[in-house]
């Protein structure tokens, strides 16, 4: 065991994953000597050069395209996009081409390929350097969405990402790139995708969350674990496909569902959560599906007191989840 | 394949030495653009006659299809086109049965298994890729294609096709200038025929050729007359050549007509005029590419008269096997969203709610 931070982690998976397999590269804006603008890539093209850590020019289109191009000609690329925020331009090729290639040859072509973005706010980074897209692409079938919120996540589920034969979405909250340390195992181990995790267990309320919002809620319950208010929390990792099992038997367990996502409130994902939740363990609830999310503007302001203003953090999630228990 | 015939006894007419192939060569090179024709023609009357909902044709392409595409090699080389790409479909492998069941949608159809709309080709053993309906996509999937040739040693050159309003696509942008940054096994053909839908050139494009793009980003940029159909294959040889050998993307400028409405869903007569379309109707590639080689003495009567019963056999046979052909079933269309299923995420909607997927979340191999 040794203890790595977040980025580490990840770093550390893509450089093991890309000695096992040659075929594995990665592609992005100044992914090579400089290591990536956060350093996620550092290291990875003096080991494996120039043909296999490719400093792209500033076309996200292309850094999506033409690793799907790769991808169905034997290659797995890693897809790097510089911030989630710039992955608009990319949109037409993950939606359009990436997530239908397979379905729509009826599994003639399929596209191995994944595509790392950080993501999030609480990192003084404005509109454009702060949002969360998960909602975006969580919509469309064909492609696999994971957000993991500890190192040992991250490197596990990022082994399995590009060992896996679809598009898979990978969002790491840049926030925790830094701040969050864990114990990593040597060794070649995975974490399987489409599996969620129970984090803390308990009887009242079950708070679901991912990435950052993880930490804030197992912060959350600690609080309201003082006030005699037991707070279960789900680690979704894998937004899509989504692990029903786990979530559902939590809140047949509880009976109270709160869902927390940083990205803004309306059509997020978190309201699919809500939706299903209530449609499949409507008989076991005993309160409101909830949910507790960011607010309904066009982005994460700059200023310190809006920034904090817009981004959850345990406090406010604490509160929502004795909202909740009290019904 | 582009050396058939050649030395040993083959016949080799002063026109086919003129570019180095035999006249047998030539002779199949007509062959595809006649069944690509015939093909095409036959998809017209089916969907007039109810028998296919959609169709788009590639009437008036075939020759600079055939032409430019007869250099690459088969099964190794790869081609990503669009949805005109009958003919060049039919030279990288594809037989007249595959693409009549794109037209009619059927379970066995390689192009989607009736998934798509007629015209989206694909083939993963001929490496034609899937075609898509937003245009300029897969540009960036043959530049992707010829850098993995780069990074896996594999000789192999890319080839996309598009049409000259898709040209202004920003996709196309991107991909030549990484494609021309890696000097990548890459070539770009670009088939104008004058119209985007019913928006004629002059409204698409701020120049009058595509082809002098190429200058910004350094690349030789070659225009070709589409009805000249040994033309296109010298162009495409030459480019397809540099590719392999290390030279860089090309992108070549093929003038061709549309000599059909853009799909059965449009009506040119209200855009065009009627000397247009006689003009068009002149730059046939198919009579004059036939006159050419009549001309040489590589075409006789014998041989017309063996090709058209050939092609009308293969049509009819296309067509008779096609509409034999079940549609695929429902049941299968949850199939392949993902390589293996995953139950909770693919089970349709009205399959209920509350329960029904309980235990449907891990996945797992179906
Ligand atoms: C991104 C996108 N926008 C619009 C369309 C609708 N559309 C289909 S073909 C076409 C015209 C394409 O013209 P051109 O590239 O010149 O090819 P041609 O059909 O003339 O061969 C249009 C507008 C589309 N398929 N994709
Ligand atoms: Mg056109």
């Amino acid at each position: 065991m040794a203890i790595r931070t977040f980025i580490e982690a990840i770093r550390d998976g893509m450089a093991e994953e890309m000695r096992r397999d040659w075929t594995v590269i990665v592609m992005g804006e100044d992914v090579g000597k400089k290591g990536g603008v956060f350093l996620a890539t550092d290291g990875l093209w003096g080991e494996f050069g120039d043909d296999r850590v490719i400093d792209t020019p500033l076309t996200e289109s292309m850094i999506v395209g033409a690793s799907i191009g790769a991808a169905l000609n034997g290659l797995r690329p890693i897809a790097e996009i510089q911030f989630a925020d710039f992955i608009h331009p990319a949109f037409n090729q993950i939606v359009s081409e990436a997530a239908r290639l397979r379905y729509r040859s009826n599994n003639g072509f399929t596209v191995p390929m994944v595509i790392r973005a950080p993501y999030g706010g609480g990192v003084h980074g404005a509109l454009y350097h702060s949002q969360s897209v998960e909602a975006f692409f969580t919509h469309v079938p064909g492609l696999k969405v994971v957000i993991p919120s500890t190192p040992y996540d991250a490197k596990g589920l990022l082994r399995t990402a590009i060992r896996d034969d679809d598009p898979v979405l990978f969002f790491e909250h840049k926030k925790m790139y830094r701040s969050v340390r864990g114990d990593v195992p040597e060794g070649e181990f995975a974490v399987p995708l489409g599996q969620a995790v129970v984090r803390r267990t308990g009887r009242h309320v079950t708070v679901v969350a991912y990435g950052l919002m993880v930490h804030y809620a197992l912060e959350a319950a600690e609080r309201v674990a003082e006030e005699g208010i037991e707070a279960e929390v789900i680690d979704l990792r894998t937004l899509r496909p989504l692990d029903r099992a786990t979530l559902l038997s939590s809140v047949r367990k509880t009976g109270k569902c709160l869902v927390a996502y940083e990205d803004n409130r309306f059509g997020g994902y978190g309201a699919e959560i809500a939706a299903i939740v209530a449609e499949e363990a409507f008989d076991y609830l005993d309160g409101p599906v909830s949910r507790i999310a960011g607010p309904d503007v066009p982005g994460v302001p700059y200023n310190h007191a809006l920034e904090d203003w817009f981004m959850l953090n345990p406090a406010k999630i604490a509160d929502a989840v004795r909202r909740l228990a009290a019904y | 394949m582009t050396v058939t015939g050649q030395g040993g006894d083959a016949a080799t007419s002063p026109l086919a030495a003129s570019v180095g192939l035999a006249d047998a060569d030539l002779v199949a090179m007509y062959r595809l653009v006649a069944l690509a024709r015939a093909v095409d023609e036959r998809m017209w009357i089916l969907n007039r006659a109810g028998r296919i909902p959609f169709v788009i044709s590639g009437q008036g392409h075939e020759g600079a299809q055939v032409g430019l595409t007869w250099p690459l090699r088969k099964g190794h080389d790869w081609i990503a086109p669009f949805y005109r790409s009958i003919a060049t479909c039919l030279t990288f492998g594809m037989s007249a049965r595959d693409l009549m069941l794109a037209q009619y949608a059927k379970a066995i159809d390689p192009s989607s298994g009736g998934r798509q709309m007629p015209g989206h080709y694909g083939h993963p053993s001929h490496h034609l890729v899937s075609v898509s309906s937003p245009v300029a996509t897969q540009i960036l999937h043959a530049v992707g294609i010829a850098l993995a040739a780069r990074i896996r040693g594999t000789d192999q050159v890319a080839v996309a096709i598009m049409g000259e309003g898709s040209s202004n696509q920003g996709d196309v942008h991107e991909a030549l200038n990484f494609a021309a940054i890696h000097r990548l096994p890459f070539v770009l053909i670009v088939e104008n025929n004058g119209y985007a839908i019913s928006v004629p050139s002059e409204k698409q494009l701020s120049v009058r050729d595509v082809a002098v793009r190429a200058s910004g980003y350094g690349i030789p940029g070659v225009i070709v007359d589409g009805t000249d159909v040994l033309a296109c294959y010298a162009a495409g040889l030459e480019a397809i050549e540099r590719a392999r050998t290390g030279g860089g993307p090309t992108l070549i400028e093929a003038k061709v007509t549309r000599l059909t409405a853009h799909s059965s869903d449009d009506q040119q007569t209200k855009y065009r005029s009627e000397d247009d379309l006689a003009e068009g109707r002149a730059h046939d590639p198919l009579p004059i590419f036939r006159d050419q080689l009549r001309e040489a003495d590589v075409l006789t009567d014998a041989i017309e008269a063996e090709l058209a019963a050939e092609i009308k056999a293969l049509v009819e046979d296309a067509t008779d096997f096609a509409e034999a052909e079940p549609d695929p079933d429902p049941a299968t269309a949850l199939d392949w969203v993902f390589a293996e299923h995953w139950p909770g995420e693919t089970a349709p909607p009205w399959h209920g709610t509350a329960g029904s997927h309980g235990s449907a979340g891990a996945g797992g191999h179906g």
